[in-house]
């Protein structure tokens, strides 16, 4: 799927992407060109239908994580089914330290999916080489992922 | 009116990508499997036949001979399988390589959706819009099923011993994730009934080209734990007419022995925990038979 600008005949760029309830996904898109926005809002059924295939709509934000979609979309997951794997730190190729504020807002993520959301926000420090893990760096990669919700 | 250009006359790093997203799961799986030497399916069609239990008691005999095993409960709403083989308080780890599974007692590792739900008697249950599951409830369970196979780091393994639910339709959704499987077995018993509905499953297996397919036959006979003597447990002799109907051959009768399933409950597989029953017996020769028909895949092992 692509969206034209009619005004500047430019193709328009995915923005972000929002979760605003009722299971509709929004993905905005603007024009670089003139600036305008336009948001594309899903049919959460037919959401779910692409969803359930493991599939992402607008591309894959960030590489698929072991189990993503058992994890996404498993109700009453059980709180201690997934622990982390611990590694030695020399085995840790470019080590992102996590600030006490990063680690309580990692908190607030279920546990279910919790391994799963800190390799994902690890990852995107490590790629950028950002040595540090804070809470404004897991905004900046939640609003750089599309992350709504982790 | 304006000229609109196409979709491909639009140049733009902007897409789903949603073939290079099949495309990406389908070699992950691929490459998964690529470290187990044989995939075993135990299917039947028919419910209530014990297909988890000689899954549990294959896949703990296999492991108290020395190979590695995975045993994979494909049983989405009704698991059992980690509880059988004592590991259904076990947990998951996520690794380097994947989803490490939990390991039983017997050294089998084991994944099933009982390791993750919270309540293991409440109903499997999907977070999604209400209404309009029928639409997507079976994909999302065949991408399940994907994702056991595919992201469970189950390294190099010589057995995976997969649980399936009953039913033809989940035979087939396998089929489909499994397309090379090479090993099936198909549990009935001597019932009617069973071999009703185990005929059809053969045919579906044997449609599917599985070169290898063998019969396990539950619950033959009732054996007296003081005397020895054994009763048949039903009348006629269903297993005999579905290997003639079938031309699939019998790799093991397992007699009922209220011992194995008491055992079951408590999490403990006959053969490791060293107990001489026939219905362990029965298992061990199961095991045995297995290895031979894998041997040339295998010769290297002990």
């Amino acid at each position: 799927m692509k969206f034209l600008c009619m005004h500047c005949d430019q193709v328009m760029a995915f923005a972000e992407r929002q979760l605003p309830g009722d299971g509709t996904l929004a993905a905005v898109f603007g024009c670089s060109s003139c600036g305008r926005e336009i948001a594309m809002l899903t049919n959460p059924m037919e959401t779910q239908l692409v969803s359930s295939m493991g599939i992402e709509i607008g591309g894959k934000a960030v590489p698929e994580q072991p189990m993503q979609l058992v994890r996404s979309n498993l109700e009453g997951g059980r709180e201690d089914a997934f622990v982390e794997e611990e590694r030695p730190a020399a085995r840790r190729p470019g080590r992102v330290e996590w600030t006490p504020g990063a680690v309580e807002r990692l908190g607030r993520v279920p546990s279910f999916v919790r391994g799963m959301v800190k390799r994902i926000y690890t990852d995107y420090a490590r790629e950028r080489g950002i040595p540090l893990m804070t809470p404004e760096v897991m905004d900046t990669a939640r609003s750089d992922l599309g992350l709504e919700g982790m | 009116m304006r000229k609109i250009r196409t979709y491909h006359e639009v140049q733009s790093q902007t897409g789903d990508l949603l073939v290079e997203q099949i495309t990406g799961q389908r070699e992950r799986l691929r490459s998964r499997l690529a470290g187990i030497r044989s995939v075993v399916a135990v299917g039947s069609g028919k419910g209530g036949v014990g297909k988890s239990l000689v899954t549990a008691n294959l896949a703990a005999a296999l492991a108290s001979e020395g190979y590695s095993v995975g045993a994979l409960d494909a049983d989405l709403n009704g698991p059992s399988l980690a509880r059988m083989l004592g590991a259904s308080r076990g947990q998951l780890v996520d690794g380097a390589e994947g989803v490490v599974p939990a390991r039983a007692a017997c050294g089998v590792l084991v994944m099933s959706m009982e390791l993750l739900q919270n309540d293991s008697d409440a109903p499997l249950r999907w977070r999604a819009p209400s209404g309009d599951g029928y639409l997507w409830q079976s994909s999302i369970e065949t991408g399940t099923m994907r994702e056991f196979l595919a992201d469970v780091a189950w390294g190099e393994l010589d057995f995976l011993v997969l649980d399936l639910p009953p039913g033809t339709d989940k035979m087939t959704r396998l089929f489909q994730l499994l397309p090379d499987l090479e090993t099936m077995l198909l549990v009935t018993t001597p019932s009617e009934m069973s071999r009703r509905v185990v005929a059809r499953a053969a045919r579906l297996v044997r449609e599917q080209g599985v070169p290898t397919v063998g019969l396990v036959a539950n619950m033959t006979e009732y054996v007296c734990p003081d005397c020895g003597h054994a009763d048949p447990l039903f009348p006629g002799n269903g297993v005999a007419r579905l290997a003639d109907a079938t031309g699939l051959e019998v790799w093991a009768r397992i007699p009922f022995d209220p011992r194995l399933g008491e055992a079951s409950d408590r999490g403990v597989p006959v053969v490791p925990a060293g107990v001489d029953t026939p219905s362990a017996r029965a298992f061990r020769a199961l095991a045995a038979r297995l290895v031979n028909v894998e041997e040339p895949q295998t010769e290297h092992l002990r």
